[in-house]
């Protein structure tokens, strides 16, 4: 016969879920309702006079079409950034898997740039693509190739996300590698005894296999190219040339904390929080869906 | 000059005993110098702190002017703000309109009974900080302005004797620097905003916004798209074609390109002086900014860069009397020669500036008068005086935008200064409903 416990003290089960809620309230609602407030106030910098404004700093922002160039920035940010990295991550994790010998060495060497700090990583790979003294930057202009991301927006941007992959390599190859070794090896065996060549076995048996690890880790990487990787456009290119890598987090700091337009900076934050909420809405009802676990 | 130098070593020597007094008033300040900068300011504030036993200086690096600024604001509203901030001059019109926050420097100082005079401030740079009535609201602390940098080697390689005086010969020599082989392209610029429209406009003696650069009120609107200004800026981007002209980046980012040799000349804030003796291998001058010959016969004058010392509000009557003190020391003359001569910031006051003249400082270091002439050898005009604008942080953020924008061939000088002006007034009046 089952057992069951139950709380005959009305308060307990509030009594411990308490530290929790604390917790969410003052790390959560507590700042996100300010940051709401504040984005219907018109401020100086100071806070010495304040004007209720309603819905202005947004209607600001919906007839800006520069706000809608950091919208679209953003999406391509982070969708190169996620598929670079993923992709990369997937392939040394494979390559990893079937190695025997010094396989520790490898996965070490390939976790390291995780410890990285994206501000560092930032200027490491500006050090190699700066114009005028970087060695990669000379030697693609040995190759004809007129490299200058000081005013080539398009570079600019390509220079950012191979920073912000490359940081994020590391992370995502410990999980693959994780996922691969979870697949039994029996049922690849199996497959290689039915005629299916390494291709074949990988996209119709591994990847398929991998999803809710490639689920799990395109979640965590959307969120990374959306939040974490401010310090790398800081320090690489600060959101220019021309607003050419400005994400939408850059453009919260920038008029927030450049231009003290605190306003308008806290009207961004609230929707930069919708459209994270309504991603991971997306993420887990419709994709989620597909994912065999 | 012996003289000098003894006062001066005996400031320094001061400056390595510490002593605290057991009871002093504490006061703080909160500056953006670091490194060799930095160093100074400690040197001035032991000074201060030894020369009296009352009051005790801390001085707090807060990072870049941008954080130091930010940090003091987001202090204040948490009213923990310290009684002094250094903040750069682009933050003045915002400091300026934060009337419940800031105590003017003139209104401190007399209500601390501390004698003050502004005739003995250089009129060129306390001009930028002063009300329109002439009271001071905040102290220069340091201060630069645009200047141009030349390769000596360089200009001596192509047979050219001397820097270019006007626009039309920046053109020409550079194109003879380029053909001679003596270097890869002729000149790069830094803090593009600052150099090549807001000193521009002055230099020229044509406005950059209405109302007197905003001097006379928060309804100003800028005017930095005249045909001047245009024909100016489309120059500088059509000159990129034959290297004439090279973009390095912002601030200082385009040192480098001079310092390594590529560009014969930089224009840049003189408070890069120190940095580029110990950058650059070769020889260099330091001249005045070119103006264009075909239209004025002779060059206005250049406004200031640079930071100054802020109040903010909310300290004691005995606190303010010690900051009162400590800028009477700021503007004693054996202090700002040292800071002048150990920085490459002007000094702010005219004693320091006779007292640097008559020893043979400006002889045996050739150039480091330059800032100091061009900025104050003619009274300034309406056009002159410095700029007033509110959101002006964003707006220099704007400018380096479209400027770039123009520099990298998607916008004509036109299109891309229209667009910043529109732009820019946007934010203009935001300040402007928001300050009212």
């Amino acid at each position: 016969m089952e057992k069951r416990s139950t709380f005959n003290n009305l308060w307990l089960p509030y009594l411990l879920l308490a530290p929790q809620i604390i917790i969410t309230f003052i790390f959560f609602i507590w700042p996100a309702s300010q940051a709401l407030y504040q984005s219907f106030l018109l401020e100086d910098a100071f806070g010495l006079s304040s004007e209720f404004i309603w819905f202005e700093n947004f209607e600001v922002l919906f007839s800006d079409p520069l706000y809608f160039d950091s919208i679209n920035t953003t999406f391509i940010f982070s969708a190169a950034t996620t598929f670079l990295s993923l992709s990369t991550a997937l392939l040394f994790a494979v390559m990893a898997d079937r190695v025997i010998r010094g396989e520790m060495a490898y996965k070490t060497i390939l976790t390291w740039p995780y410890a990285v700090a994206p501000a560092v990583a930032g200027v490491l790979w500006l050090f190699m693509f700066s114009p005028s003294n970087g060695i990669l930057a000379l030697a693609l202009k040995d190759w004809g190739y007129d490299w200058n991301h000081i005013l080539q927006g398009g570079q600019a941007l390509v220079l950012v996300v191979i920073a912000a992959a490359w940081k994020q390599i590391a992370y995502n190859f410990i999980f693959f590698l994780a996922g691969l070794q979870m697949i039994p090896k029996s049922l690849i065996e199996a497959a290689a005894i039915d005629g299916a060549g390494p291709a074949k076995r990988f996209w119709t048996i591994i990847f398929p296999l991998l999803s809710p690890t490639t689920f799990f880790l395109i979640v965590v990487n959307v969120v990374y190219a959306f939040f974490d990787t401010f310090g790398i456009i800081h320090a690489v290119t600060q959101g220019g040339p021309y607003k050419s890598t400005e994400i939408l987090v850059y453009k919260v700091y920038n008029d927030g904390f450049i231009g003290l337009d605190l306003g308008g900076s806290a009207a961004q934050s609230v929707i930069l929080m919708f459209i994270v909420i309504s991603l991971t809405v997306i993420q887990f009802r419709y994709i989620e869906r597909r994912v065999k676990y | 000059m012996k003289k000098v130098k003894k006062i001066i070593s005996v400031v320094l020597v001061l400056g390595m005993f510490s002593g605290t007094a057991f009871s002093a008033t504490q006061i703080e300040w909160w500056h953006a110098m670091g490194g060799a900068l930095g160093e100074a300011v400690n040197t001035i504030v032991g000074g201060f702190n030894r020369s009296q036993t009352e009051y005790e200086m801390k001085a707090v690096y807060k990072g870049n002017y941008t954080e130091t600024m930010t940090a003091a604001i987001a202090a204040f509203r948490a009213k923990k703000q310290p009684h002094v901030v250094q903040v750069f001059e682009v933050g003045t019109a915002t400091m300026m309109a934060a009337k419940g926050a800031i105590y003017p420097v003139h209104q401190m100082m007399k209500d601390s009974g501390q004698p003050f005079d502004e005739s003995r401030y250089i009129s060129a740079v306390i001009g930028y900080y002063t009300t329109t009535d002439g009271k001071l609201l905040s102290l220069p602390f340091n201060s630069s302005t645009p200047v141009v940098f030349w390769n000596k080697a360089a200009f001596a390689k192509a047979g050219l004797s001397g820097a270019p005086k006007t626009w039309e010969e920046m053109g020409k020599f550079s194109r003879k620097l380029i053909s001679s082989g003596a270097s890869e392209c002729g000149f790069t610029i830094g803090w593009q905003s600052w150099s090549m429209l807001e000193n521009f406009s002055t230099w020229h003696d044509v406005p950059f916004a209405t109302k007197e650069n905003g001097f006379a009120g928060l309804d100003t609107e800028f005017v930095f798209d005249s045909p001047l200004h245009v024909k100016h800026i489309q120059q500088l981007a059509d000159w990129q074609k034959d290297n004439v002209f090279r973009y390095g980046g912002r601030r200082g980012d385009g040192n480098p390109l001079f310092a390594e040799g590529k560009c014969a000349m930089l224009i840049n804030s003189s408070a890069y002086y120190g940095g580029l003796v110990k950058s650059t291998k070769f020889d260099f001058g330091t001249s005045q900014l070119p103006y264009w010959a075909s239209a004025v016969s002779e060059p206005q004058n250049s406004i200031i860069g640079g930071a100054t010392l802020w109040v903010l509000k909310g300290g004691t009557k005995d606190e303010y009397k010690g900051v009162a003190k400590f800028m009477t020391y700021m503007s004693d003359v054996f202090v700002q020669t040292y800071w002048h001569q150990n920085t490459g910031y002007v000094p702010i006051t005219n004693e320091a500036y006779e007292l640097t003249k008559k020893s043979d400082y400006y002889k045996k270091n050739e150039g480091r008068d330059v800032a100091i002439i061009q900025m104050s050898s003619k009274p300034p005009t309406a056009n002159s005086k410095g700029l007033r604008l509110g959101n002006f942080v964003q707006i220099r953020d704007i400018l380096n935008e479209e400027l770039e924008a123009i520099w990298a061939g998607k916008k004509t000088a036109k299109q891309g200064l229209g667009d910043a002006v529109s732009r820019g007034n946007k934010l203009l009046r935001k300040f402007e409903r928001a300050n009212r």
